[in-house]
């Protein structure tokens, strides 16, 4: 179901838990899915090489999952834009807890189009994406 | 990510779409997403990223008779490609331009270009330097159906900590 423009509010918010305690098998299966097999992501003896504490997500993976909060509020197929900005790594274990947030509402040729503003947050609070995106609203 | 030939397939998508836990059926139900406005399935938002396994060269994938950085026989050093400074560095941004939805039965074609570039002094005083890697997603009439961006950032150490 698509956003009504008549309906929809400036500040409006719409969060929702895309992850919870996410698995190292997820993060496998992102790998295969998307193609990115680097061993940072899969590997637990090569990500501790590196020197990291062990093998943490794909951002596509966060923005991937944020995705679904986008969509889940503004419909399928109503995108114009999404960008993200990947601020901190995603562990195994993290729950994260999307937010998106109405910043404004506009028309182009006639069309109503949402601004919105995205937040991805983990378990601790601490901000994993943040981005915006655009969607096609219905009258 | 250069993919010249990427079919877009109802499978790759149902697989997609379980690894990013979204269980919406457009993603996979073609009886209810034909009772839907898009008539039909539909791919997630971010689904081009499989395009790299239609990229022949794609280096984060390991390759019958090419050398792997990951751990086998013997523990990995810890490096891959992209440390001698080839890569993207840092990757700080993904964006994404929709021109019209992505369906299975596409066959598209990626072209990568480079768009803007641009420095910033970072907190420590080295040099940051972002560059954005475009591929533009054509359907097989040519028409444009995904802009996708990727910005990477490479750090330059500031001077006297080399």
């Amino acid at each position: 179901m698509a956003l009504r423009a008549s309906r929809l509010r400036v500040g409006e918010t719409f969060e929702k838990v895309v992850v919870d305690d996410l698995k190292r098998s997820q993060i496998v299966m992102y790998a295969g899915a998307s193609g990115d097999f680097h061993p940072v992501h899969s590997d637990e003896r090569f990500a501790r090489a590196t020197g990291l504490p062990g093998v943490f997500a794909h951002g596509m993976l966060t923005m991937g999952m944020t995705g679904r909060a986008l969509t889940d509020f503004v419909g399928d197929g109503r995108l114009g834009s999404y960008r993200a900005r990947f601020v901190a790594q995603v562990w195994p274990g993290d729950t994260l807890t999307a937010r998106v947030t109405v910043s404004a509402i506009r028309e182009e040729g006639g069309v109503p189009w949402a601004d919105l503003a995205l937040r991805t947050v983990n378990q601790n609070g601490e901000e994993v994406l943040s981005g915006s995106a655009t969607a096609r609203l219905d009258p | 990510m250069t993919a010249k030939r990427f079919p877009v397939e109802a499978g790759q998508i149902l697989l997609f779409a379980r690894a990013i836990g979204d269980p919406n059926p457009i993603y996979r139900d073609e009886e209810y997403a034909r009772g839907t406005e898009l008539g039909g399935v539909i791919a997630p938002p971010t689904f081009t990223q499989a395009a790299a396994h239609f990229d022949p060269d794609f280096p984060l994938r390991p390759e019958p008779g090419r050398p792997w950085f990951g751990s086998g026989r013997e523990d990995a050093g810890g490096r891959g490609p992209g440390s001698e400074g080839g890569g993207i560095g840092l990757y700080a941004e993904h964006h994404f331009e929709y021109h019209r939805p992505l369906r299975p039965g596409d066959v598209l074609s990626g072209e990568d270009r480079r768009g803007r570039s641009w420095e910033k002094v970072g907190r420590r005083g080295g040099k940051l330097r972002f560059q954005e890697y475009v591929t533009d997603y054509r359907d097989a009439a040519g028409e444009l159906v995904i802009t996708s961006t990727v910005v990477g950032v490479t750090t330059e150490k500031p001077v006297g900590e080399a």
